[in-house]
């Protein structure tokens, strides 16, 4: 099987987000980055299924600038074959999802593993986005996806449930915990990620349709209201009359 | 001209989210001088009142079925009726489908928009949630047609007693899905964590899944759902869609009271949209009460029984 998986290269979870230049742009000074928590599982999932299957090649792709390569090489290291980093900035879903969509239309996969939503844009857009624009079928979040012959058999979150899809290739699938373990790069994973291709394609063209004006950080909390263990009926007075949440 | 708003429904009733999106599109509508249409994925017992929220015209499907072709439904009814902008509020089903019509029409597509619209001259300008609420991105909008999904909370609506226009349409017959349902299993009973006006959450420092009857009771008392941070899901004390936070479920209530949980930055990243946020905790160095508007440093396992008790009375 021919698996592509789409990464983001997204600042680590614990990351304080700041912007610099009078608001304009990302502040990366001291920042770690790392592949996108739920495109970590997709990346799992697709070693699972190949490994399972002893043959099928998978292909990870990000669109990035060229800080994103050392994402892709540790992808690379974790088990992919070959690595793909259209050459552009992420302007916004459906630019990236027009790039990834005309990867797919030029090279032939079967399945399409993503991550459930990245953690810088939360968009949870790209996959269907993807998907429509290859006329192909879109699920997400799956937490479980079995292939019994030619049938994939999925589970994904609904609200407040879950629910079983069946369905054929070719899929655009977006993965999030438990779907697979997260692998630790081996040696020679390690060794071999310098050597496997990694192969660096222009983007094209895309009319956008939004100007970006300025980034912007919250508004820290303007103090917390202490109350006193023994004191509780302050706290409900100030839910009743404060927060307004008791009717 | 006006503005699209396309909302779900949930037992016969608007769900409470198609009001937040309606509201957004009559202050925008207000601003532009456009009026406001809504269409209604499903069938609600009196769609008239959503002109209450501002909708001067509702469209209802005389033959609602989810396996007609919405998505060409709605794309049709954007060239008849020369919409421009379309919102929709934030849920599974509703990014899906925004993102399948910007596809099909080729426009601008934002999600994750948490502010009211302001204009600079005629050009619309959004601010979206980006590094999961840990950051915002201001843009404006220059597409011909601009599709915008929008978050809870954003602005209150300016209710009046007018009603909306009824107009019965008929869904498009054209591409159905190749998906197979096998079936939907429900956790039974819950109120959902994304639509909840209050979340009672525990952490670690509940100790164990034997102790949560003292969140349940405490959500019961408050009509609230219940959530918990990410180690306690992964020791499977509490199923895994109940997990808060950066990699699990974001919420965006009016309340939310985090028991015996420290307040890690992954854990606030699911919280930060919450409008008030109550912290219990013994440790008076938690992280978590930087975040809190209310804190009571104290054992939960006292706290909590008490706080239920005076609510349960109140
Ligand atoms: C990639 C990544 C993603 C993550 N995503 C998430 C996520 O989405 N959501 C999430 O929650 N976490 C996430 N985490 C984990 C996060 O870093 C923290 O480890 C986690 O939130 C801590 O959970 P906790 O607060 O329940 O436990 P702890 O940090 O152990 O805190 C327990 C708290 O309970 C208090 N306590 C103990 N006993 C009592 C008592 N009797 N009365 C009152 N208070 C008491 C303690 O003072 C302490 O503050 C993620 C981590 C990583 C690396
Ligand atoms: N710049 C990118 N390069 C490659 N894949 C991406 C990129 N942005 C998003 N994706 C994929 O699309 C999924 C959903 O992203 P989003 O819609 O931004 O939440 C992610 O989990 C990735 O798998």
């Amino acid at each position: 099987m021919k698996i592509l998986v789409c990464i983001t290269h997204v600042p680590d979870t614990t990351s304080k987000i700041t912007f610099i230049e009078n608001n304009s742009k990302f502040n990366s000074a001291g920042v770690q980055f790392i592949i996108g928590p739920y495109d970590e599982y997709a990346l799992s999932k697709a070693i699972d299924i190949r490994d399972k299957q002893g043959v099928g090649e998978i292909t990870v792709l990000n669109v990035g600038t060229s800080e994103t390569e050392n994402t892709l090489r540790k992808a690379l290291a974790i088990g992919a074959d070959k690595a793909v980093r259209v050459d552009s900035e992420p302007i916004s879903s459906i630019f990236t999802a027009t790039q990834i969509s005309n990867f797919v239309k030029n090279n032939s996969f079967d399945l399409v593993l993503m991550g459930r939503e990245s953690i810088d844009f939360n968009g949870g857009i790209v996959h269907t986005l993807v998907a429509e624009m290859l006329d192909w079928e879109c699920v997400n979040p799956i937490m479980k996806l079995d292939i019994v012959g030619d049938k994939l058999l999925m589970t994904k979150e609904v609200d407040g449930g879950k629910e079983e899809i069946e369905a054929n290739l070719p899929l655009v699938l977006g993965c999030q915990e438990p779907i697979a373990e997260w692998k630790i790069p081996s040696m020679k994973g390690i060794m071999s990620s310098r050597t496997k291709p990694l192969v660096v394609i222009d983007p094209i063209p895309v009319s956008i349709g939004s100007k970006v004006l300025a980034f912007e950080v919250p508004q820290p909390k303007s103090g917390c209201k202490m109350i006193d263990p023994s004191n509780l009926e302050q706290l409900v007075e100030l839910l009743k009359n404060e927060a307004k949440v008791l009717n | 001209m006006s503005i699209l708003v396309v909302v779900e429904t949930q037992d016969n009733e608007y769900k409470k989210s198609a009001y937040d999106a309606v509201a957004y599109a009559a202050d925008l509508a207000k601003k532009l001088s456009k009026s406001v249409t809504t269409f209604v994925l499903g069938e609600v017992a009196n769609p008239e009142t959503i002109g209450n929220y501002g909708s001067e015209k509702v469209f209802i499907a005389e033959n609602w079925d989810e396996k007609k072709d919405i998505v060409l439904t709605i794309t049709q009814m954007i060239s008849e009726e020369k919409i421009e902008t379309v919102v929709f509020a934030k849920s599974p089903v509703s990014e899906t489908l925004a993102a399948r019509i910007s596809v099909k029409t080729q426009s601008y597509l934002a999600t994750n928009i948490c502010s009211i619209p302001e204009l600079s001259g005629s050009i619309i300008k959004i601010k979206k949630s980006i590094y999961t609420g840990k950051g915002f991105i201001v843009e404006e909008l220059h597409s011909g047609l601009n599709i915008l999904v929008i978050k809870k909370n954003i602005l209150q609506a300016q209710l009046s007693d007018k009603l909306a226009q009824k107009q019965v349409i008929k869904l498009a017959e054209g591409k159905t899905s190749k998906l197979v349902s096998k079936g939907i299993t429900k956790a039974t009973g819950d109120i959902l964590l994304t639509d909840a006006q209050i979340v009672v959450s525990g952490g670690r420092g509940m100790k164990g899944p034997e102790n949560w009857a003292l969140i349940e009771d405490l959500a019961k008392t408050l009509g609230a759902a219940t959530g918990c941070s990410k180690p306690v899901s992964d020791m499977d004390w509490r199923p895994h869609h109940e997990h808060v936070g950066q990699t699990g479920v974001k919420v965006a209530p009016t309340l939310y009271i985090a028991a015996g949980i420290s307040g890690a930055i992954q854990h606030l990243a699911g919280v930060n949209s919450s409008k008030f946020i109550l912290v219990i905790n013994k440790d008076p160095e938690a992280p978590f009460f930087k975040a809190a508007d209310y804190g009571v440093v104290g054992d939960l396992f006292e706290v909590l029984p008490k706080l239920n008790a005076l609510l349960k009375s109140a």
